[in-house]
This record gives C-alpha cells, structure tokens and sequence, in this order.
C-alpha cells in the first residue's frame, strides 16, 4: 500500500489515511509513504487510495500522540511518516506507550519534534528583516533558511509580534507574508528576490562588537547555541572570525596595562545617599535612627533591617512582641503581617484605638533560615535578647507608657530581665522596677498557630480579655494606688 | 557625539552586567494592531550569541556612564578615563523599536550610572520606559535597574512598565563592599529589594484573588533579579552561595547571576588583574541549580572544609562522591528527591523516569535514549541488566575516572 500526501506539512492527509489504514487493518510494513512531487523516482510505487468505506469500531489515542505528531511530521526526515504510522500501530493494543520515553519508536518521535520546536524557536529568534522603503509605506523583508518544514509553524509568531508592520519571511521552500490582516504562505524562492542590506545593520553590528566581552572567550558555547549553519543570513556574524582573533590581544592589552592616573575633572561630588549623622539625642527618632545601624548580635547581617518600634512617642500602652516577621522585615514596620492582622482585630474589639499604643518588638531583626523561597522563623534566644534590650530600655524610658504588655515568652523575658513563664503570669498587672506596671499574654502568632478553631476562638477570646484589661487601665490610669 | 558612537561607549558600559533573560513574564502581543510587539513567556529568546557565548535577547546599555560613584570593579567608576557618553530618553527609544522591528532584539535593557540623586537617575531610566509603553504602545520586554533608595512611587511606576527589575548587590560580603564600593550601601540595597517583594506580592495575589477584576496593580511580572561578582574579593563559594539563598528566601528573586570578575580597561590595583574565573562562575551556576531545582541546601553543596566548590568536577559528583554511602540507587524504585542526586540525572531525565517505571523497567541501554550520561551514573546506580561492582563505589579510583581532560565550559549539566 503507497500513500502519498499534499504535502511535507501535510498533517490531515497523514492523518486522515492513517486512521483509514488502522480501522482496515493494514500492518505498518505494508504501507510506503512520500509527498506529492517531491521526490518523483522512477520506482515510486503508483498511488494506493485507502479503502475509503470506513470499517466498523473505532479506536482513540491520547491527546499527546496527535502533538506529537503535529510536531514530528514537519521534521524533514522521510521515515517520519513511516515511524508515527507505526507509533499509532502500537499504540491501539499499548495505550500507555508515549510514556515509555525510553521505547526506540517512542523516542526518535520525540527527538523528531524536539529538533522540529528547535528549529522553530531558532527561526524566531535568528530572523532579520531588512526595511524597504521607508517610514509608513516600508516593508521588512528578510531570507532565513530553516532545516525543517516550519514556515506555517513559525509565521503565526511573527504576526503576533510585528502587527502593525508589513512583513515577508522568504524561504527557499515556502514563504510567509503578512498584510496587517492575515498570514498568507507562497511557493519559495530563490535567496536573489530577498534584500541585501538594512540602514541599521551597521548600528547592530557596532552593538554586537560592543556587548562582547573579549577577556571571556567561549566560543563552543556560542556555537551550541547558534550553530554555524545559521551564520550565513545574520549580519553579525561576520564579526565573529575578527572579534576572535581580536580578543587575545585587547584581554593582554587590559592585563598589561596600568591604571591610569583618574581625570582632575572626575571629582567625586557627595555622596548621593548622605550617612545619617548618629545623634545622641534622647527622643524616639533618634533612638531608631541609631538602632538602624545595630550590630550587637549578628541577627543583622541575615536580615533585611532593623525593625523599630512604632506609635505615638508618648503612648500611654506600649505593647511588646517577640521579633518582626518575614512581611516586617521587608516593610521595616513591626506587626504588619499576619500577625499584625491580629493583633489589629484583637485591640479593636478591646477598645483600644491604635493611636494610643506604641508597639515594638523585644528583639528588632528578624530571625530565619532560608529554606528554598521562603524564611522560617527561629525564637530568639537568650543572648539575642539580652543584646536587644538595651533598645527596648531606651524606647521605654522615652515613652514612658502607664502599661507595658509582653506578649509572649520572649517579650516576657526581655521586660523583666528574665525568664517569666506566660502561663503563671498572664492576666494580673505586675509593677515594674521604675514606673509602669506589665501584663503579660500570649503572642498573636500563637492564635495564628492553633490547628483547632475551637482552642483558637477560645484563646483569641482570652486573649481579647487581656487587652481589655489593659484598655480599662490605661482609660483610668491609676499609678497612685 | 553621534548614536553610533553613544551606542558603542553605553553598550561597551553595560556588558559587565550578565543577565540577559527575556523569559518568564506575561503573555503579551499586538494582535490587537494597536501597538508592537510580544513577549515568549515561556523561554525568552536569544536573538544571538556573542563570541563570549553569552547569548544576546535584549538591547543592554547605560543611559549614562557618568557615575558618582567611585567601585573599583567597575569600568565606569567615578576615577576611570574611560570615555563618557549619554543618551537622550528619544534616542533610547528610538533604537530600541529600531532594532526590535528588525527581530534583533527582544526588547531592552535599561540601566544607568548613578548622576545627581537616586530619584533623579531613576527618573531618567523611568522615562524611558514609560515613552515606550505609552507613547509607542511597545510590548516587548523590559527590564529596568533599580536604584536603591529611590522614590518609592517611581519605584512603583518602574514596576508598571517593566517584565523585570534588578539591583546588584555585587559583593556578597558587606565589609569587602564597603572597601570596593564606598559609596554604595548593602542595607539600602537589601531594604528595596525588600520593597520590591512587597510590590510584587502584592500584584501576585491580586493575580490569584481575581483574575479579570485584578485590581492590585501590575508590577514587574518577571520579578526582580541580582548579580554578584565573583573573584574581585576573597569571599570564598560558601559565602556567596550562602548568600544567595538568603536572598532567594528573602526576597523571591526569579535569579541571581554570577559573574567572573573580568579585567576591565583601565582597571584599578587594588584589583586581581588576572583572566576570568569562568569555570568557577560555572559551577556556581550548578551549584545554584541544585538550590532551586535539585533540593540540595547550600551546607550540602560545599564541602565544609574547603569552603570551595572543586573546578575539576561538578557539585553534583562531588556530593555523591561524598556520600557514597546512600549509593547504589535503584532507578526502578528509588523516590524522586533521590533520583535527583544522581549524577548525570537532570531534572527532565526523571520526571522521564518516573513515567517509563510504571509500564516497563528501566534498563542500562535505555540511558542514551533518557539523555543521560552513562559513565557518570552507572556507577551510582542499580537497574534490572545493572549492578557496579561493589569494589568501584568503596575505590579511591572512583573520583580520579570523572576528573576532566579538558576543561569543561558551558552552562549545560
């Protein structure tokens, strides 16, 4: 049996005797295949129609197989029909096979439409067009010679891309052309109709010259990716033989000569940033501008920065968290993130407004180790702690709240200099050394953190409970009993 | 000074910078005739490649090469005679659409020395941008730099033109920084970076919540990217990795590039003046690879008493030489976490694997037709026709047979 088809890129031909041939049962080594005028031997068997009256039962294959073929069949190769004739043969009693990627049939299929998508994205990419004319009424023209049948494939590409340009891609096989409206494909012609030359040549070529690092010679490098067989239609690899032979030299030129002595002209005005001169001043401003450039524990060098405390300078509560996390390092800004959220809810429905609190964190950069694209966060530990403190210290004494809450273990420890279980101390208002009494509670993340939304409205209620203590004290502040 | 000249001091200016990426960004085209252009989300493209095998998707040049700044590795630091060029915002422009008409290029990348201020440089970089987006109606791709400590609603403006935006850090050290580049400031940097992944969270999950109504706005859908230079200072392959997994966590970055520290014309003494590291440069690239896509932690990577990746074989090779103890693997059974730590074994290799397993054994000819090298994984691994000798994994033999006989370029593993 002898097929032939339209065409090279003749896919519903192929498809349409394929289909026939399996229904009638017609074994792959019984079928030849070739295209309509392409090769005209003097042996070519005469053309065989498929039994067209279509046999009873029909047989279905995965949607893979028909991109598979759709590619594979505009690879040049010959056989191609042949070997996806018999890749859909095996198919029928192995509906599994396109997963077998190590199965020869199966493979080569691949490795067909892998060199066909290559080829494609080669001539996307490697394409010149070269203007005719000029302003409104030009046309880009350019010669490009691809190793499979891929014109059709690619054109669609270029329509996308230049819409409001007339264009022709010229091939020696077909040709692609584009009117602002629609694609239309002709018979190929010889490389003589395209243009020779472009005003902007010279100008990429400069640029290619340019963008070239000679003290970095890889040319295999450069030849996998575009091979030489392209060479011949792009404008800039002519330059490629004299920037070779070029780079040795000029990369000696550089190694060998000396610095030389800088223009009197380039003198260096300010710096554009200006350093922030370090104040001593007591006030809260300058208490953050100082801590920004903290390096009392290495917890900077990881971070992105110091996260100061935040609020009105003299607050009558000040509320103490553990560290900032992921989202207020980024901001810079304590309890913006989820956390944040909750705490924001919370002190609402205790009936503290915002404007009265000033919150911070006892220890202001964030702790974490990467893990791939996202940072989990460490507890601080007591050397951390102790190192940050001083800040919180300075923060106190220039807010001088009524109320300071710690909220959580570590807020804890750093309010009271030592370690303080949350559990025995939570909920009672407890005089500090100097002045303001604490509250101790729990840390909103550990709201955040309760799998069960039972435990977890229970613990936000009390938690809600505790700040209301709080609004109740800084409502009436009563330091004098 | 004419376009020309401008074009070759401003792309001469800006080669040290390695990224070149066209990919990743959103779908885009001018089938609508309105305007020109498109993006290729899915694998940018490499209009050509340079001698240097770098490939060529966009037009990357300075807009000026007048700098304040005085960093010693680069070539258009403060105290360098290099001759100074600047574009016009028109002239930019105008070669950019010049040449994307042409299919030179896949769009622009734009960057700047740093003049006047922070906001006035950014100003300037900006404008070119949104000339091209509003004025010509280009989508193509953008990429813009970003300069630390700039304003942030041309931040945010920046981010509404671009695919994607970038800041150096450069030196992955901060001490080693503040000799090379006085004046540069790695918190600053490091607080925009932090800035821009807040931007782009939030245009991600606007994306996600609703995907026609989108109301949060746009912002570099390419993501944000860095590049540090390797051999300009002693930081050893520990810490600059270290560092980029930092950075990766951090800041979500789509890449981080490396760059060998090449001799520049007119370079400083403080400098080596020796070739390019490049095959340094290349196993960082693995390395990184094996941090993103392989599962592998940077302590893994680098062998902790060295702190140096080996130049002879790849940082795959060496873990699993390292470890010999978890090998032979059997391909037939084994999870695809381990599977990845083969040698030789690439990502697509596996996933190959693991759908060929379910109908039919993996057998040791079958590797030729995976793409996979034989002498590099038999040893490592059991198929069904396949057992290395037990003697060969437990030699001292085993490492010497990978070491190269010629040096090995190329981004390819």
């Amino acid at each position: 049996m002898h097929i032939t088809l339209d065409s090279e890129t003749d896919f519903d031909g192929w498809r349409q005797a394929a289909r026939q041939l399996v229904l009638n049962d017609v074994r792959p080594p019984e079928v030849t295949w070739s295209v309509w005028g392409a090769a005209p031997g003097l042996f070519e068997p005469p053309d065989d129609v498929p039994p067209q009256d279509t046999p009873s039962g029909t047989f279905s294959v995965p949607a893979k197989f028909v991109d598979l073929a759709q590619s594979a069949i505009l690879h040049r190769n010959p056989e191609r029909f042949a070997i996806l004739y018999r890749l859909l043969w095996r198919l029928r009693s192995n509906h599994d096979l396109l997963d077998v990627a190590t199965d020869p049939d199966v493979s080569q299929a691949m490795t067909m439409a892998k060199a066909v998508h290559r080829d494609e994205h080669k001539m996307h990419a490697f394409v010149r067009f070269r203007e005719i004319g000029r302003e409104q009424k030009s046309h880009y023209v350019a010669w490009f010679e691809p190793e499979h049948h891929i014109v059709e494939l690619a054109a669609p590409f270029f329509a996308r891309r230049f819409a409001d340009m007339a264009w022709s891609i010229l091939t020696p096989e077909a040709c692609a052309h584009w009117d602002g409206r629609a694609v239309s494909i002709t018979p190929g012609v010889p490389k003589a109709e395209a243009p020779t030359q472009d005003r902007l040549e010279e100008t990429w070529r400069r640029y290619y010259a340019s963008i070239f690092n000679p003290a970095r010679l890889k040319v295999k490098a450069m030849q996998k990716e575009m091979p030489r067989k392209y060479w011949r239609n792009l404008p800039e690899a002519s330059l490629i033989k004299p920037l070779i032979e070029g780079a040795e030299r000029a990369t000696a030129a550089m190694i060998a000569g000396a610095a030389t002595t800088p223009h009197k002209a380039q003198k260096r005005p300010e710096p554009v940033m200006p350093r922030t001169p370090s104040s001593t001043a007591g006030d809260i401003e300058s208490i953050r501008e100082q801590a920004a450039a903290c390096r009392a524990c290495p917890l900077w060098k990881d971070a992105t920065q110091t996260v100061f405390g935040e609020g009105p300078p003299h607050a009558p509560l000040m509320l103490v968290g553990e560290q900032p996390g992921d989202k207020e390092d980024l901001a810079g800004r304590p309890f913006v993130g989820p956390a944040g959220q909750m705490l924001d809810r919370a002190l609402e429905q205790a009936g503290i407004p915002r404007g009265k609190v000033y919150v911070t964190n006892a220890v202001k950069h964030f702790k974490f180790v990467p893990r791939g694209k996202i940072r989990l966060h460490q507890k601080p530990n007591t050397s951390e702690i102790r190192a940050c403190r001083p800040w919180y210290e300075r923060e106190l004494k220039s807010v001088q709240p009524d109320l300071v809450v710690a909220m959580g273990a570590t807020a804890a420890q750093s309010v009271f200099g030592k370690i303080m279980p949350v559990n025995k101390t939570r909920g009672r208002l407890i005089d500090l050394a100097d002045g303001p009494r604490a509250l101790v509670t729990v840390h909103p993340s550990y709201l955040l953190r309760l799998p069960d939304a039972e435990a977890k409205a229970r613990e936000y209620q009390r938690f809600v409970d505790d700040l209301r203590m709080a609004a109740d004290l800084i409502r009436k502040p009563a330091r004098a009993d | 000074m004419n376009v020309q000249r401008k074009l070759e001091i401003l792309a001469d200016a800006a080669k040290y910078d390695a990224s070149c990426a066209s990919s990743g960004t959103e779908k885009r085209d001018s089938s609508d005739g309105k305007g020109l252009g498109s993006t290729a989300p899915g694998m940018g493209i490499c209009h050509s490649y340079a001698p240097d095998g770098r490939c060529i998707s966009l037009l990357k040049i300075l807009l000026t090469n007048a700098c304040n700044y005085d960093c010693l590795y680069c070539v258009n630091r403060a105290s360098s005679n290099v001759p100074r060029a600047r574009f016009t915002v028109d002239e930019v422009v105008k070669l950019t659409l010049d040449f994307y008409r042409r299919n030179y290029i896949e769009g622009l990348f734009l960057s700047s020395g740093i003049i006047r201020s922070a906001d006035y440089t950014m100003e300037q970089v900006v404008s070119v941008a949104r000339k091209l987006r509003q004025e010509h109606h280009f989508r193509g791709y953008i990429h813009l730099k970003t300069i630390p400590e700039a304003d942030d609603a041309l931040i945010a403006e920046a981010g509404q033109y671009a695919d994607r935006l970038s800041i150096n850090i450069e030196v992955p050290e901060e001490a080693s920084l503040a000799k090379l580049a006085p004046e540069k400031d790695v918190r600053a940097i490091r607080r925009t970076m932090g800035r821009l992944r807040l931007k782009l969270d939030e245009a991600g999950e606007g994306r996600k919540l609703t995907p026609k109504g989108n109301t949060a706005p746009k912002f570099a859908p390419a993501g944000q990217s860095t590049q540090m230079i390797v051999g300009a200072d002693s930081a050893s392959d520990r810490t600059i990795l270290d560092t980029s997994a930092n950075l990766y966590g951090s800041y979500r970055l789509k890449r981080v590039y490396y760059s060998a520290f090449s001799p520049i014309p007119d370079a400083s003494h403080a400098l080596p003046l020796s070739a390019p590291p490049l095959v340094r440069e290349h196993r960082l690239y693995q390395a990184d690879w094996l941090m993103r896509f392989y599962g592998f932690d940077v302590g893994e990577i680098v062998d902790e008493t060295a702190g140096m990746l080996s130049l002879d074989i790849d940082p795959k090779l060496a873990w699993a030489l390292r470890h010999r103890d978890r090998f032979p693997l059997d391909v037939n059974r084994a999870s695809r976490e381990d599977l990845l730590r083969v040698p030789g074994f690439g990502t697509k290799a596996v996933d190959r694997i693991i759908a060929t397993r379910r109908v039919t054994s993996i057998r040791a000819a079958d590797l030729a037709r995976l793409h996979i090298p034989r002498n590099k994984a038999l040893p490592f691994i059991v198929l069904s026709d396949h057992r290395p000798s037990p003697h060969l994994l437990d030699s001292a033999g085993l490492a010497e047979r990978f070491k190269p006989k010629a040096t090995q370029l190329g981004f390819g593993f």
